[in-house]
C-alpha cells in the first residue's frame, strides 16, 4: 500500500461527498414533479411521450398496479431484446456480419440486461451487432436504472405518505427519471469520455498493419481493432450501475477506460446517483439527518471494503512470484495479474470495491486473478446485498430493508413497537423485509450447491481448480442474484445450463425482491403517522448508523460465512502455506 | 383499498391531485407503446446523436485514436500490439485471444492459487534473468493485463528493456534511456493512476531515432 493509493481514495471520497447534496436535491425535485431548469426543453418531450404511450399522467397507482406496470414493461422489453438478438444477422447496423445469437445465450443476455445485472456470458465485440448493442442493450441500461430509481422513490413515498392508497405513477416516474436525469447526464458524460479516448462511431472494425513486420516477404501482420458506438453505452453503463461492457474486458479495455482520469470519472459515476439518493431520502421524508445517517453507514462499509481489498492486492503470496514483487517509486508492489498499468493496484482495488458495493459489475481488472482475500471483498460486497450506496435505487431500497430490520431489532431491545419516521413497523412490514432478505441467499446457495454437485454441468466450466473453483461458481450465482454482473470470469458460463439458470437467478434476484419492497411501500403509505415519543429510536444519529452497519454485517456474515470459508478463506490459508492447485 | 387522503398540507405530492386509485392504464398496451417510443429515443436517437457530436468535436478520438504512418493505419495509440524483435520495446504479455487480439479482449483469469500461473510467471522470470543477470524483474513484465491490450508498461519495465534495444540498434544505452524519460507519463494531476510509458509511441519515436 502506498500513501498515494490512500490519497486517491481520500480525494475520491471528498469529491463524492461534494456531489451528494446537489445531486440528491435535484433528483428529489424531478421525482416530486417540481419544475427544473430543463423544463423549457424537456416538458414538451415529456408530454409527447405520455401521449404516444397512452400514459395518464395525472393518475396515481396503488402498489399492485405499480408493480404490475413495472413487470409488464420489463417483460415486453425483455422479449424485444431477445428478438433483436435472435434476428441481428438480418437487421441493419451489423458491419461485422455477426451471426444471430443462440437461444440460451439470447435469453441469458435479455434477462441479464433487463435486471440491471449485465452479466455477459459472451465476448461482445465478436457476438453482438451495433444494433443489438444500441437498441437491445443500451435501452435496457436506461430502463433497468430507471426502474431501480422509481422503486426506491415509491418506497420513500410510502414512508412519507399517510393514509394514502397510492404510491405514484410508474410511467410518470420512469419518464421523468429518463428525461430529466439519465439522458442529459449521459450525453455530457459520453462526450467527456470521447474526449479522453473512448470511440464513438458506426464503422466496421479497423484493420491495422503492424509497425513491426519481421518478415517483409510474408503477408503483412495485421491487427483487427474492434470499435463501435462505445461512449454512448459506456456512459449509461456506469451511471446506471449496469456494468455490461461493449468489450469483453469491460472497463479494463483501453477503449472503455483509456486514462486514470476516465477511471476516476467512471468510479464516481457508479456512486453518484446512489449516494445522492440518500440525500433524496432525507429531503423527501423531511428528515435530512436520517439521509446522512444512512450515508454514513454506507461510507463506513465502503472504507472497510477498500482497506481489505487494497491491503490484500498489495501483499501477494510468496508461493507465486515473491521475488519479483518488490515495488519501486515507479512500479507499485503487488499482484498485477489481470490489472492495467495505468490504474495500478490502488485504482484497481478501488474500482473493484465500488463496482460491487453498487450493483454495477463493470470491472477494470480481472477479479478472478485477485488474491483470495482481495477477491473475497467484491464477493462479500455483493453478498451483503449491494447496499453500500448500491445500485441506482436498488441500493437505497435494499438498505431501507435493513433500516426496517434495524429499528425492529432496536424495538425488541427496549420492548416497544418499533417506529420508523413516524410509521409503526408491524408484522406485515417485517415479513416483507424478511422475505426480501431470505430470497437472496436462498437462490444463491441452492443454485451454487446444485452446480457444484454436478460435474458435467457445473464443474466442467471451471477455469481454476481447488477452492477457487468453488469461488468461481459461488461468485457467478451471487453476482446474478445480486444483479451485479461482475464475474470470476474464468468460469465458462456460456453453456446451456449456466445461461438458463443464471437467467432465472437474475430475474428472481431482481423482481421477486422488488415485489416485497413495493408491498412494503404500499403498506407504509396507508398507515397513519404517530408523533415521536421518548421511546422512539431516533434514526438520524451515529448510534443508528452503527446499528445499521451491525445489522448488515451480521445478517450477511451469518448467511454466507460457511460458503466463504470453503472458498476464498480456505484458498488463502492454503496459499499462505505454499499450496498451489 | 383506497382511503381518503388526509395529508399534511406541507406535503406536496401528486397523490393530492389524484383522487382516483385506478390509473386506468392497460399494462400491456402502455408497455408496448412505451417500449417502442423509448427504443427510438434511447436505442437509436441517443447513440446517433452522440456519434454525430463526437465526430464533429473529437474526430480523432471518436474513431479510435488511430495512428497513421505513410497513409496507412498502423494501430491505435490506445491498443497494445505485438512486438517481438529485440529492436523494439515489448508490451506486457497478453491473454487476449492468441495474444493482442483486439476483437477478443480479456485477461488470463488464472487464480493466484493456480499452479499454471505460478509456473508461467516463474518461467518468464527465469528467462529474463538469464539474459539480464542480477536485474530484478518488474512485475508488470511477467503478468498479463486485464484487457490483454494494455498499451502501457511501467517506467521500470521500459528501463529494463533499454540495454537490449540499444544493443540491437547500435545506439548508446543512454540515448535510449533519455528517450524513455521523455515518454514517461506521470500520474494525472500528480495523483491519479500510475506512471506509465506508451509502448507504441515509444517505438515510433525509436524508429525516428534510428531506422
Amino acid at each position: 500500500m502506498t500513501a498515494n493509493g490512500w490519497l486517491q481514495f481520500a480525494v475520491y471520497s471528498m469529491v463524492l461527498l461534494a456531489t451528494v447534496k446537489p445531486v440528491g436535491a435535484y433528483m428529489a425535485r424531478v421525482l416530486e414533479g417540481e419544475s427544473t431548469w430543463l423544463d423549457p426543453v424537456l416538458r414538451p418531450c415529456e408530454r409527447l411521450i405520455y401521449k404516444l404511450s397512452g400514459v395518464k399522467s395525472d393518475k396515481e397507482m396503488n402498489w399492485r398496479e405499480y408493480a404490475g406496470s413495472l413487470l409488464g414493461f420489463s417483460a415486453v422489453s425483455l422479449l424485444f431484446t431477445y428478438v433483436i438478438e435472435r434476428l441481428q444477422a438480418y437487421l441493419p447496423f451489423n458491419p461485422q456480419h455477426l451471426a444471430n445469437v443462440g437461444p440460451d445465450l439470447a435469453w441469458n443476455t435479455a434477462a441479464s440486461f433487463t435486471t440491471n445485472t449485465n452479466w455477459q456470458s459472451y465476448t461482445p465485440e465478436s457476438t453482438m451487432s451495433y444494433l443489438t448493442e444500441m437498441a437491445g442493450l443500451v435501452t435496457h441500461n436506461f430502463y433497468s436504472a430507471t426502474i431501480g430509481i422509481v422503486v426506491a422513490v415509491a418506497l420513500i413515498r410510502g414512508i412519507k405518505r399517510t393514509r394514502s392508497g397510492v404510491i405514484g405513477n410508474f410511467w410518470v416516474d420512469a419518464t421523468r427519471t429518463l428525461l430529466y436525469i439519465l439522458v442529459p447526464a449521459c450525453i455530457l458524460y459520453a462526450l467527456a469520455l470521447v474526449a479522453m479516448g473512448v470511440p464513438q462511431n458506426m464503422h466496421a472494425y479497423t484493420v491495422a498493419h503492424l509497425l513491426e513486420q519481421p518478415n517483409p516477404a510474408q503477408p503483412a501482420l495485421t491487427q483487427t481493432i474492434g470499435q463501435g458506438p462505445v461512449a454512448s453505452q459506456e456512459a449509461i453503463k456506469m451511471l446506471g450501475t449496469n456494468g455490461g461492457g461493449f468489450f469483453n474486458a469491460n472497463s479494463a479495455h483501453p477503449y472503455e477506460n483509456p486514462t486514470p482520469f476516465s477511471n476516476f470519472l467512471e468510479m464516481l459515476s457508479i456512486f453518484i446517483i446512489p449516494a445522492g439518493l440518500t440525500y433524496t431520502l432525507g429531503r423527501m421524508t423531511g428528515s435530512p439527518g436520517h439521509g446522512w445517517a444512512v450515508f454514513a453507514a454506507m461510507f463506513v462499509l465502503f472504507t472497510a471494503g477498500f482497506a481489505v481489498c487494497y491491503w490484500a492486492e498489495s501483499h501477494p503470496y510468496n508461493a507465486i512470484h515473491g521475488a519479483a514483487q518488490a515495488g519501486s517509486a515507479t512500479a507499485p508492489a503487488g499482484n498485477m495479474e489481470g490489472k492495467e498499468v495505468r490504474f495500478g493496484i490502488a485504482g484497481s482495488s478501488l474500482f473493484a470495491t465500488i463496482t460491487t458495493d453498487a450493483s454495477c459489475g463493470a470491472v477494470n481488472a480481472m477479479h478472478d486473478s485477485f488474491t483470495p482475500l482481495g477477491g473475497m471483498v467484491p464477493l462479500a460486497n455483493i453478498m451483503l446485498g449491494e447496499v453500500v450506496f448500491g445500485g441506482v435505487g436498488s441500493g437505497l431500497y435494499g438498505m431501507l430493508i435493513f433500516v426496517v430490520l434495524s429499528v425492529f431489532i432496536a424495538g425488541l431491545m427496549v420492548g416497544r413497537t418499533p417506529e420508523y419516521l413516524g410509521k409503526k413497523i408491524e408484522s406485515f412490514d417485517v415479513k416483507m423485509s424478511m422475505l426480501y432478505s431470505l430470497i437472496f441467499p436462498f437462490i444463491i446457495l441452492s443454485l451454487t450447491a446444485a452446480f457444484v454437485l454436478s460435474p458435467g454441468i457445473g464443474l466442467s466450466s471451471l477455469n481454476n481448480p481447488g477452492p477457487h473453483g468453488l469461488s468461481e461458481i459461488l461468485y457467478a450465482f451471487t453476482s446474478g442474484a445480486g444483479n451485479n454482473g461482475s464475474a470470476f470470469a474464468g468460469l465458462n458460463a456460456n453453456t446451456w445450463w449456466y445461461n438458463v439458470m443464471l437467467g432465472w437467478d437474475m430475474l428472481i434476484g431482481r423482481f421477486l425482491m422488488m415485489i416485497p419492497v413495493l408491498a412494503l411501500a404500499g403498506n407504509l403509505a396507508q398507515k397513519k403517522s404517530v408523533p415521536p415519543s421518548p421511546g422512539t429510536f431516533p434514526v438520524n444519529t451515529a448510534l443508528f448508523a452503527v446499528l445499521l452497519v451491525g445489522t448488515v454485517l451480521i445478517l450477511g456474515a451469518l448467511t454466507f460465512f460457511p460458503a466463504l470459508s470453503l472458498g476464498p478463506v480456505l484458498e488463502h490459508l492454503l496459499l499462505k502455506a505454499g499450496q498451489l492447485f | 383499498m383506497h382511503s381518503t387522503a388526509v395529508m399534511n398540507p406541507a406535503q406536496k405530492t401528486q397523490a393530492e391531485a389524484s383522487g382516483d386509485v385506478s390509473a386506468g392504464h392497460s399494462v400491456w398496451g402502455t408497455s408496448i407503446r412505451f417500449t417502442i417510443v423509448t427504443v427510438l429515443l434511447l436505442g437509436l436517437g441517443y447513440p446517433f446523436l452522440l456519434t454525430g457530436l463526437a465526430e464533429l468535436v473529437f474526430p480523432h478520438r471518436a474513431n479510435g485514436s488511430l495512428v497513421v504512418r505513410n497513409g496507412r493505419v498502423i494501430g491505435s495509440e490506445l491498443i497494445a500490439q505485438s512486438f517481438t524483435s529485440d529492436r523494439y520495446f515489448h508490451p506486457r504479455p497478453s491473454a487476449a485471444g492468441n495474444g493482442y487480439d483486439a476483437t477478443s479482449s480479456g485477461g488470463s483469469n488464472l487464480a493466484q492459487s493456480n499452479a499454471k500461473l505460478a509456473q508461467r510467471i516463474q518461467a518468464d522470470i527465469d528467462k529474463l534473468q538469464q539474459q539480464n543477470p542480477g536485474k530484478s524483474v518488474p512485475i508488470d513484465m511477467v503478468t498479463t493485463s486485464g484487457s490483454g491490450l494494455d498499451p502501457d508498461i511501467t517506467p521500470d519495465n521500459a528501463y529494463y528493456q533499454a540495454s537490449r534495444v540499444a544493443r540491437a540498434r547500435g545506439l548508446s544505452e543512454n540515448a535510449v534511456r533519455v528517450l524513455i524519460a521523455r515518454h514517461i507519463e506521470d500520474r494525472t494531476l500528480g495523483l491519479l493512476g500510475e506512471p506509465r510509458v506508451n509502448v507504441l509511441e515509444l517505438n515510433l519515436d525509436l524508429d525516428n531515432l534510428s531506422k
